[in-house]
């Protein structure tokens, strides 16, 4: 816990400055407002945050879910498949320069104004960091292993249990930890692109009302959602790879 | 002395009347010919030490043996066997390093062949427990190896190559990392643990000293050619420290560093 004060120290220290410059120039709150405008927005407008948060909640967690689902199926058929490796991984890379922002639209357009446009956005932004970690921790297990594992009775599927699949987690997890920074950004593409809720939706509405204290609350509450999120895989982490000394958790 | 190990043999194969032979063998690997026609017999349930410099070849000689490789020339037959598949089902391997696996426990890392053989985990612990208390590994049975000692550490990846319950053992530099008084230990050890599990032994070491206290006969290896046979026809059932310092062990000694140059 004693890592968590210079963060903390730091980040109190630049809420106070904000709000000390704000007060002293006299900045109206709909150009910048003051963290205390910020912090009153949370509650007067919490029949209409709260609502929303939980929407935009449940798009990041099915939607980053999803993700990894998809990612690691994907990553264990390219694992097994030099051929699909070879077709699959340029044509993944390509697709990752295509802007998620221009997608969003079209998956509205696809699928609608409902939740699946949203987990979709979600997923494809989540995914490449996930598959691409994946597939390199799977392909790095240790030769001298997979040799031993040969001389004592492991076929394929063996090696693959037992060495690769554990010797990959470390990687998986570092996939997924910065997959999961991403899943918030995901589901406010996904609801600009066409939504009636969520957080992106109120942000969306506050801004032709110069609702600015409520854009920043949304966006303080989005960052809490994606460090939880962060938190739960870091948790998970631990529990599954109890082996790994003293990682890079930060 | 122990009683024997390993209560029923999970994949018989070929029983234990099985010896390797080598003729002729030759492999390149980059290049520069690292075995440059080796002829090698083992007997069944024979230990034979192979000692030489780093890069004689040694560690290339067992992976041809055990079927992970396939020579330039010559043949390799383990038990009658030439197919590599078929060397493969007969050998064990115990690497140079311990290879354990860091997210096994002591125990699920020595019953691993089990597994890999298809039993059940609780059953392949259950034949794997009482092993260790036999062989000086009592109350270690759940730790990880991070938390093992070296010389635990070498117990264990050799209670896993006993247990994969293959006729021929392949053992590439065993002991290899550890401190000469661990080392020591684990000699005595594995002398005994084969006394009471007999198995056709291929010991590789650079350690003259160590394939003269473990096997019935030494070869040195030299740039790919086996260059001395040594017969170990001294008595080594004394303590060590008599051992080694009989006259006869010495001449041995002598005469096998003196091949390997």
């Amino acid at each position: 816990m004693r890592r968590a004060w210079p963060p903390l120290a730091l980040l109190a220290a630049m809420v106070g400055m904000w709000e000390l410059i704000v007060r002293a120039v006299h900045v109206p709150d709909y150009l910048f407002p003051a963290p205390s405008a910020v912090a009153s927005s949370l509650a007067d407008d919490s029949g209409l945050l709260g609502p929303a948060t939980l929407v935009t909640a449940r798009e990041i967690v099915l939607g980053y879910l999803f993700a990894v689902a998809v990612a690691l199926l994907v990553a264990v058929l390219l694992h097994f498949s030099a051929v699909l490796r070879r077709a699959l991984l340029p044509v993944l890379v390509l697709s990752q320069t295509v802007p998620t922002v221009l997608l969003a639209p079209i998956l509205a357009i696809l699928l609608g104004y409902g939740i699946e446009p949203k987990l979709v956005v979600v997923a494809v932004v989540c995914f490449f960091p996930i598959v691409v970690n994946a597939v390199d921790g799977l392909r790095s297990a240790d030769p001298e292993l997979v040799r031993m594992m040969r001389t004592l009775h492991g076929g394929r599927l063996a090696i693959f249990r037992r060495v690769e699949l554990p010797g990959a987690l470390p990687a998986i997890f570092s996939g997924a930890r910065v997959a999961a920074t991403y899943a918030a950004v995901g589901a406010v593409f996904g609801e600009w692109a066409g939504s009636s809720a969520g957080l992106g939706f109120v942000i969306l509405q506050a801004q032709p009302a110069l609702e600015t204290a409520r854009i920043f609350a949304a966006v303080l509450i989005l960052s809490v959602l994606a460090l939880c999120l962060y938190a739960l895989v870091t948790l998970a982490e631990r529990v599954l790879v109890p082996w790994q000394p003293e990682a890079h958790h930060a | 002395m122990l009683q024997p190990i390993v209560e029923t043999p999970v994949a018989p194969l070929g029983g234990s009347d099985v010896g390797v032979d080598a003729g002729g063998v030759a492999r390149v690997l980059g290049g520069k010919r690292v075995l440059d026609g080796v002829d090698l017999h083992v007997p069944a349930r024979g230990r034979v030490g192979i000692v030489g410099r780093s890069g004689a070849g040694k560690s290339t000689l067992l992976s041809l043996v055990a079927g992970l490789d396939e020579p330039d020339a010559g043949t390799v037959s383990v038990g009658g066997e030439t197919s590599p598949a078929g060397r493969l089902a007969r050998c064990a391997l115990m690497p140079q390093r311990d290879c354990l696996l860091p997210w096994r426990s002591a125990l699920d890392n020595a019953a691993l062949a089990l597994e890999n053989a298809g039993l059940p985990r609780s059953e392949a612990r259950r034949r794997a427990a009482p092993l260790f208390a036999r062989l000086g590994l009592a109350g270690s049975e759940e730790l990880r190896p991070a938390k093992l000692s070296g010389g635990m550490r070498q117990r264990v990846a050799f209670l896993r190559t006993l247990l994969a319950d293959k006729p021929v053992l392949l053992l590439d530099e065993p002991f290899g990392a550890l401190d000469a008084i661990t080392r020591a230990e684990l000699q005595e050890w594995l002398a005994d643990a084969l006394a009471a599990e007999p198995r056709t032994v291929l010991l590789v070491t650079h350690d003259v000293e160590e394939a003269l206290l473990l096997s019935d006969r030494v070869l040195v290896l030299a740039a790919g050619r086996i260059v001395a046979e040594l017969d170990v026809d001294v008595a080594r059932n004394a303590p060590r420290r008599e051992v080694v310092t009989n006259p006869a062990f010495l001449e041995l000694r002598e005469r096998a560093l003196e091949a390997i140059g």
